[in-house]
């Protein structure tokens, strides 16, 4: 299997998998990150969110070998417990989860929307979050959060 | 054998393959667990760990913090949080100085599932874990009385340290720290008074949430072991298909392929690498011998009316058809509700080390010892040399499938003799889980001449097969049954006479009726000739609790046909069920969620909404939770779009009542939750199939609502009774959904519909039929 080497979260990996391998599972079963869950391997939840070109992307059908040379954040990479990122303050503040299994994608999805329009409308929150899933509907807390972020951040 | 020294040996064997966070949380209440301590009798099933016993509980550590061993565990719920805050509270020590052990059958108590809102019931009163703390607190004084030489009554207790109104202090750790207290749970231990408490009652952030946040929470699915390799099911493609042969060549060109592993109609593969163990289960090639075909879903309702049931005759008063011969009106009207999925987010997983001589799992399940039983059947190890460590999967609201996927990992791992990590893939979950039952359930309702119900008689059928596995019964999930272990199913007898107190534990009795046996009476309500028959039937697939299992589908039932009761007589939804109940607490729950909506007295539906255009309405329901678990009242209002059939619930307004509150902040993130997720449920989640297998086994063909949805806005009364037992609270918000909604939507648009869920097109073709309950 040809070896290659995967930037994530600053730092640089030698992996040796085959190249279809989806992202996630290097990610989860090679670097042993946490961030990113397989929900549904299918692309239908978020659960595997990653950030990748400034895109939230699904990490659990794109094969590693579609990564290149580009960075990838997972929520790990975002802040640490004793340093959260802003979003993820404004997360912890408003309690905003459950189980919180779906949190890589509700969190990367809202960030990364956030980073392109500060300003996004109520709507193009909702629109952003429309194949996103959290099974617990811990919406109102989540949708809470978001906004409390997008604030904080203005 | 000598139990304790090879548990004690075992121990050291696996705590060798403890995963990295746990290896640090266990090393040191290894150090003086209460395994080492078995004697009998035990309460509990086969545990070694005896419930009677303090130091089965709670440790005081050499450097003072408190360990606590719990067997209820926490999915998301928060009982985690709250069980800490109980220990912390009863110790008078600081939150953060409490390490809580959950569920892990070498050093956990057996107390079952952590299911059916019994956690707070249980743990939380005067037994178990809070009467463990109380008895810890009440011995760590007398212990300091004796050191001191003053007496009890003139020592004070804060942060672990003990002290006299002459200054003399000792702390928790100088009296006990390292050491056993050696007591058994003093009955009369006293609960530290309501007035008093400094962190149980207060809101309290979850203690999981900033490593949650931050992608540091380990799941099940985050478990490495050394040596681990990755296993995949191969399930049957349609229901109840078996196994005519597996060509094994057929996956041999997959790069890592460890073994193909059959077991009578079990298959499954093992490779080095989860990609590996994909492609193989994908391009082994198993030829199926096909299963019965499937009753045909569009007439299913009919279909479970006309098989053998087990029927329950939960209430009689056997004057039940005199009484509505005799009324001036008789209202009959029949509901719905199909099979539901778990649909958990995280496809279940669990990670399993079975050795020729003892297994170690690490699993997602509300069970840990029921688990235990069922990984010992199918390995056919003993059950001291199995130990079942659970480890959190997503959030599972009954028994997704995080049991079949246990027993999934036991069997692969037996037959590949290394560590196997299994994960189900969507698909796999959507068909290995244990479905919410379908049901259809008639309603019968007699009115006097002065518009008063004076007779409720009430028919259920559901249906079942399997469930949980419990101590005895592997075959109740998927895998077992696979593997050629039976499942329980449904016997069929008449029912007998009701017997004893009122059995209200699935909501079958309305809270109208007086409920009474024998001349004593557990109902909610005062209507006094009653008759509730329920019908247990053999469901096609397996079916398990569900977030309110059968209480949400009954309660949708009873409270849309007491509305329909009071648009018939033209009454105001509100008086008219209070003119019904008798439960002071369900009253309440009425009242103060009626208080808080601003509810305007009228009957249903509004005069003013024409059918074209939106439409809006109010509609509430309320429930006594299991008779005596939770008490409520949910009042919905909604927006009907009538040319398309669209409902858009607007506001959810609540009066909840859980008995003392021990942590009001994740109490409303439940009840928050709970009634998005029954929206959720009652709009448009439906298992549905063909004539040979399941259908609904994505996230494109099972409905569910996503985090993008216009979201209601949802306003909670909590009614905090200090005084009154701790009851559930996980369950009683979503039991309300759906009736709430379906009297919504009538009172806006004068619609009724009776079968869940409440899809476009059914709404539609309610508001193009006939309105009212049928008349006789």
């Amino acid at each position: 299997m040809p070896a290659l080497s995967l930037k994530v979260n600053g730092e640089v990996h030698p992996v040796d998998v085959d190249l279809q391998t989806p992202l996630l599972e290097v990610l989860s079963d090679e670097l042993h990150l946490r961030g990113p869950k397989f929900g549904c391997g299918l692309a239908q939840c978020g659960a595997c969110t990653v950030i990748l070109r400034g895109k939230a992307v699904r990490s659990c059908v794109m094969p590693i070998s579609a990564v290149k040379q580009d960075e990838v954040t997972t929520l790990e990479g975002l802040g640490t417990p004793e340093k959260p990122h802003p979003i993820q303050q404004a997360f912890i503040d408003e309690q905003a989860a459950q189980c919180g299994f779906c949190l890589s994608g509700v969190i990367l999805t809202a960030k990364t929307l956030l980073d392109e329009n500060p300003k996004a409308s109520d709507d193009q929150i909702r629109q952003s979050l429309s194949n996103v899933l959290c099974r617990c509907f811990a919406h109102v807390r989540m949708m809470r959060a978001i906004k409390r972020y997008q604030a904080n951040r203005a | 054998m000598n139990t304790e020294l090879s548990r004690r040996s075992f121990l050291k064997a696996s705590g060798a393959l403890v995963v990295s966070f746990s290896a640090a949380s266990l090393i040191e209440p290894l150090a003086f667990a209460p395994f080492a301590r078995a004697q009998g009798p035990f309460a509990t099933h086969a545990s070694h760990i005896d419930p009677t016993k303090l130091d089965s509980w709670i440790a005081v550590a050499s450097d003072g913090t408190v360990t606590a061993y719990t067997g209820k565990c926490d999915f998301g719920q928060g009982i985690y949080t709250v069980q800490t805050q109980l220990v912390a509270e009863e110790l008078c020590v600081a939150l953060d100085t409490v390490k809580l052990i959950q569920c892990d059958t070498s050093i956990t108590p057996d107390q079952g599932t952590t299911s059916g809102s019994q956690s707070t019931p249980t743990n939380f009163n005067n037994a178990n874990l809070a009467q463990a703390a109380a008895t810890a607190r009440e011995a760590l004084i007398a212990i300091a009385a004796q050191k001191l030489a003053i007496p009890a009554d003139q020592l004070t207790v804060a942060d672990g340290v003990i002290t006299a109104k002459n200054g003399s202090k000792v702390t928790y750790r100088e009296l006990i720290g390292g050491k056993h207290f050696d007591l058994t749970l003093n009955p009369t231990a006293k609960r530290r008074s309501h007035s008093k408490w400094t962190v149980l009652g207060q809101p309290t952030p979850s203690l999981d949430t900033v490593a949650l946040m931050t992608g540091t929470f380990e799941f099940v699915h985050n478990v490495h072991v050394p040596g681990m390799v990755h296993g995949r099911v191969v399930r049957p493609p349609e229901s109840g298909a078996t196994v005519e042969s597996v060509d094994e060549k057929s996956a041999r060109h997959i790069p890592g392929l460890i073994q193909v592993v059959v077991r009578k109609n079990f298959v499954g593969v093992v490779a080095e690498k989860q990609w590996q163990a994909a492609q193989a289960a994908k391009d082994l090639k198993v030829t199926w011998r096909p299963g019965p075909t499937l009753p045909a879903k569009r007439d299913f309702y009919n279909y479970i009316r006309k098989q053998p049931s087990r029927q329950v005759l939960l209430v009689d008063s056997k004057d039940i058809d005199a009484k509505l011969n005799s009324a001036t009106h008789v209202l009959k009207a029949t509901y719905s509700h199909p099979y539901q999925a778990h649909g958990s987010i995280g496809s279940s997983c669990a990670v399993a080390d079975v050795h020729p001589d003892h297994a170690t799992i690490w699993s997602p399940t509300q069970s840990v010892y029921p688990t235990r039983h069922s990984i010992s059947v199918l390995t056919g190890l003993p059950l001291d040399s199995v130990r079942v460590i659970f480890v959190r999967g997503s959030g599972c609201y009954g028994l997704n499938a995080a049991d079949t996927v246990t027993s999934d990992g036991a069997i692969l791992s037996q037959a590949v003799h290394r560590p196997v990590r299994v994960q189900l893939t969507r698909q796999d979950e959507f068909i290995s889980e244990n479905y919410g039952a379908a049901c259809v359930i008639d309603q019968r309702a007699g009115i006097d001449a002065s518009g008063s119900i004076i007779a409720w008689d009430c028919e259920t059928w559901s249906v079942s097969l399997g469930g949980r596995p419990g101590y005895d019964k592997p075959g109740n999930v998927l895998t077992g049954m696979l593997a050629g272990l039976e499942a329980e199913t449904i016997t069929p007898r008449e029912a007998v006479e009701p017997k004893g107190e009122l059995n209200n534990g699935s909501n079958a009795v309305p809270s109208y009726v007086a409920g009474c046996i024998g001349g004593k009476c557990g109902g909610a309500g005062s209507i006094r000739s009653e008759r509730v028959l329920v019908h247990a039937v053999k469901s096609p697939f397996f079916t398990g609790p569900l977030r309110s299992p059968l209480r949400l589908q009954n309660t949708f039932a009873h409270e849309c046909f007491m509305d329909e009761i009071c648009a018939h007589v033209t009454a105001d939804p509100v008086a008219f069920r209070l003119q019904h109940l008798s439960n002071p607490r369900v009253i309440d729950a009425v009242k103060t969620a009626a208080k808080a909506a601003n509810w305007e007295p009228r009957p249903s539906p509004k005069p003013a909404n024409s059918r074209t255009g939106p439409a809006t309405g109010r509609g509430i329901a309320c429930v006594a939770y299991e008779g005596d678990n939770g008490y409520a009242a949910l009042i919905a209002e909604v927006e009907v779009d009538e040319a398309t059939g669209r409902v858009q619930p607007k506001r959810f307004v609540i009066g909840h009542d859980c008995g003392a509150i021990s942590n009001p902040e994740g109490l409303r993130n439940q009840i928050e939750g709970g009634i998005l997720q029954g929206m959720s449920r009652a709009l448009g989640e439906e298992i549905t199939w063909d004539d040979r297998k399941v259908t609904s086994i994505d996230w494109q063909t099972y409905n569910t609502l996503p985090l993008g949805i216009e979201v209601p806005a949802i306003e909670i009364t909590l009614l905090d009774r200090p005084e009154a037992e701790a009851i559930g609270a996980g369950e009683t918000a979503i039991t309300l959904v759906a009736a709430a909604l379906s009297n919504a939507i009538f009172d806006a648009t004068g619609a009724r519909l009776r079968e869940v869920p409440f899809t476009q097109e059914r709404v539609k073709a309610a508001l193009a039929g006939p309105v009212a309950a049928q008349r006789s």
